[in-house]
């Protein structure tokens, strides 16, 4: 039978590469079978002779397929579609099966075809739950580019993320922290860390006539700390003169549940307090201090929401999208800034990037910066294993940086500063296949 | 397939001895290995879950040893774990929901089977079983806006006021607590503890209630004696089986027990469960050793279910040997 197969079918490509398709076209086999067993199992009773032959056919086009393997994608499809027919119309000749059970068994032989046809050039990335929005909107837009390629992102997590990409088990990873020293040494190559979008972290609060506050780091800390305690504190008041602020005690609401929020969060914490850095210091969970905690933004904001003089933090997405209120926050350079995504953006502008882009950008100088705030970046190997879906990722990573970017702000989330978006491009563009 | 043995004709007995040899044993014994093999994969399933927990949380067994059940720290930032608040956490929500529940559920049931008239019978069964359909985090979601709110400006003032001198109701009340996360867990275990003792109400026999009633019992006498007493171990079966499920809930458990990892007398005070601080930080757990911690708190987790149904079969024994030798 593989005398048929010409030569020049063959795959170029790793033996994992070859290892991995074989895979998917014994998947994709296994997925007809059923329909094959269904048909086989109907027309048993009426024509053995006949199935028989159309057994032999239909293993027989199945086995010159495996052999041709990733380049002749096509020709697959087409031997695939070539036999879901004949099968059909020997369905239809040997069991005079009721329609609907006819349109099952096509739906059956066309799932293994799709799954066959998309298995081809699927990429796969797993991490990050903060940038999935706009993550599956790029994925979106990006099968409109380029049609031959499928993403396939499960938001499982920052620690799952890069879990996943040390483990080499997706192509590319997504993470709202920087990986640390430790866990890139761990890593089986050189691992890039890719810059996407930026998000803020804003403090919501629930205060009897909902009056404007003005909040500053050390402030936070303090109530964060336990050791600001009231609302009518002197530190709060001096920031806000004129509201009014009542003797009560302050609920303090953070995240129960690892997050980039809270690591963002803890991480500009540290930055303006020396109490708080040598206390609880940063991560993306913590020893909290004070306060209650409530799981994912949702649970913080319901809290909020639902006990009086509380405070908490959240997303700024999840704030504008709620219509929460937030705070105005005192930046570095002693402005009062309100959290916005160009107050975002303009933070990111004076951020100091080195050149392995694991910075932080909260408590960032400029008068119009916004001081708790984060970006979230794409972890993908410098040296890619498999040249054709390298190539395609770093297509894909290239339209993101230039295109993608523009539809950051549609979903509220704050774009890349040009310069950066240059240096990251160049960074891009470094990726070996 | 078996060939069809031919009826044996009378008068013709030396043929039919010949033909009915002994029926072949295999089917038995082959039906006998197929379910033993199914039921040791089941048991292969509980050693594989204990042996993986244990594997996965070796560097923190290995780190903290036996301080890792009896300290309280639980900092990821200087990786210092502590276990004790969160079994503190996980067995009070329960014996809270269970202290709750078991009461309510038994009185259903007895409602259900002994009392209410007939046409009710079916349509409040159906509505408690729907309240076991309720998925835990859509319960969670209600606990937050709707559950949480009423508890803080009803019943909890009223709680405090009255019996704060326990010492079990002091404090600023937030709503969220430890409290709240066992009324949750309690609304959870309700539907099954209720539904396992119908059944088992239902079971006794009707010979039993009418013997009683022929001796002159009232009817809170026969439910007490003919009906519970002869129920008591199946409806002890189903608390135990309710105290499983209170163990491992995590979701709703999580959106209303204020996840503060704290030993405190008063409910009002939030606690953490270890179901909880799974669910809530494995996600974003990067470091080794945060996530071996993590591993350990499922294999602490493992161990008080274990150790709860072992407790429970115990009780189940001596129940069982009292009452025989009551009867005796």
């Amino acid at each position: 039978m593989g005398s048929r197969i010409t030569p020049h079918l063959r795959p170029v490509g790793g033996f994992a590469a070859e290892c991995a398709a074989a895979t998917t076209h014994f998947l994709a086999w296994v997925l007809t079978l059923p329909g094959a067993a269904l048909i086989g199992a109907a027309a048993y009773s009426r024509r053995i002779s006949e199935l028989r032959r159309f057994f032999r056919l239909y293993t027989h086009r199945l086995t010159a397929r495996s052999q041709c393997l990733t380049n002749s994608r096509h020709r697959i499809v087409t031997v695939k579609l070539l036999t879901l027919v004949r099968a059909l119309r020997h369905g239809d000749r040997t069991m005079k099966l009721h329609s609907l059970s006819r349109k099952l068994l096509a739906a059956l032989l066309l799932s293994g075809v799709a799954a066959t046809a998309s298995a081809q050039q699927t990429i796969n990335g797993a991490g990050a739950t903060f940038p999935y929005p706009i993550y599956s909107k790029w994925f979106d837009a990006y099968a409109k580019v380029d049609p031959s390629v499928r993403f396939n992102y499960q938001s499982i997590g920052s620690g799952g993320g890069q879990k996943q990409i040390m483990a080499q088990t997706v192509d590319f990873g997504a993470s709202d922290g920087p990986m640390s020293d430790d866990n890139l040494s761990k890593a089986p190559g050189k691992l890039l860390h890719i810059p996407t979008v930026a998000g803020a972290v804003v403090i919501t609060y629930n205060l009897e006539g909902n009056p404007a506050l003005k909040l500053d780091g050390e402030t936070i800390a303090g109530i964060y700390l336990g050791t600001i305690k009231k609302w009518n504190d002197p530190k709060i008041a001096a920031l806000n003169s004129g509201a009014k602020l009542p003797d009560e005690e302050i609920v303090v609401v953070h995240r129960s549940d690892g997050s980039g929020t809270t690591f963002i969060f803890t991480d500009y914490l540290s930055k303006v307090s020396a109490d708080w850095k040598s206390k609880v210091g940063n991560n993306t969970s913590v020893s909290w201090p004070a306060g209650l905690g409530g799981k994912g933004n949702e649970g913080v904001a319901g809290q909020v929401k639902q006990t009086p003089n509380s405070i908490g933090y959240v997303e700024l997405i999840y704030a504008i999208q709620n219509k929460m209120t937030y705070a105005d926050l005192k930046n570095a350079d002693g402005q009062v800034v309100k959290a916005t995504l160009d107050s975002v953006t303009a933070a990111l502008a004076t951020a100091t990037v080195p050149d392995d882009f694991r910075f932080s950008m909260t408590n960032a100088s400029g008068k119009d910066s916004y001081p708790i705030a984060g970006v979230t970046w794409l972890l993908v190997y410098q040296q890619q294993q498999d040249a054709t879906k390298g190539k395609k990722l770093v297509e894909f990573l290239k339209w993101a940086e230039k295109d993608g970017e523009k539809m950051a702000k549609d979903l509220d989330y704050a774009p890349l500063p040009d310069k950066l978006r240059e240096r990251v491009l160049q960074r891009i563009s470094e990726i070996k296949y | 397939m078996p060939v069809v043995a031919p009826m044996p004709v009378v008068g013709e007995i030396p043929r039919t001895r010949a033909v009915m040899a002994p029926p072949s044993r295999f089917a038995d014994k082959a039906f006998e290995w197929l379910t033993l093999s199914m039921a040791l994969v089941v048991v292969l399933l509980v050693f594989l879950v204990g042996w993986q927990l244990a594997h996965g949380s070796f560097l923190s067994i290995k780190k903290f040893g036996f301080n890792f059940l009896s300290t309280s720290t639980w900092d990821p930032v200087a990786e210092q774990f502590g276990a004790l608040p969160f079994i503190y956490g996980t067995v009070v929500s329960s014996v809270i929901a269970l202290i709750i529940a078991v009461p309510l559920s038994i009185a259903t049931a007895v409602y259900l089977t002994e009392l209410a008239p007939l046409w009710i019978r079916q349509p409040l069964t159906s509505l408690i079983e729907m309240l076991a359909a309720i998925p835990s985090v859509i319960l969670g979601l209600w606990g937050i806006f709707v559950m949480i709110p009423w508890l803080r400006d009803y019943p909890f003032p009223w709680l405090k006021h009255y019996f704060g001198w326990t010492g079990l109701f002091t404090g600023p009340i937030y709503g969220v607590c430890m409290l709240a996360g066992g009324i949750i867990i309690a609304i959870m275990i309700l539907p099954i503890i209720t539904s396992v003792s119908r059944e088992i109400l239902r079971s006794v026999p009707n010979l039993q209630r009418e013997a009683a009633y022929a001796l002159g019992a009232t009817r809170w006498e026969v439910t007490r004696i003919a009906v519970l007493s002869y129920a008591k171990r199946g409806i002890f079966g189903a608390v135990i089986l309710g105290l499983g499920r209170a163990l491992g809930e995590t979701m709703a458990v999580t959106m209303v027990i204020g996840n503060t990892p704290q030993i405190a007398a008063s409910l009002f005070k939030p606690g953490y469960t270890l179901a909880s601080v799974i669910a809530n930080e494995f996600t974003e757990a990067t470091t080794d050793l945060y996530l071996q911690a993590l591993f350990e708190i499922g294999l602490v987790l493992f161990g008080i279910t274990i150790v709860a149904n072992l407790v429970g079969q115990l009780l189940l024994r001596t129940l069982k040997n009292s009452s025989a030798t009551r009867g005796a």
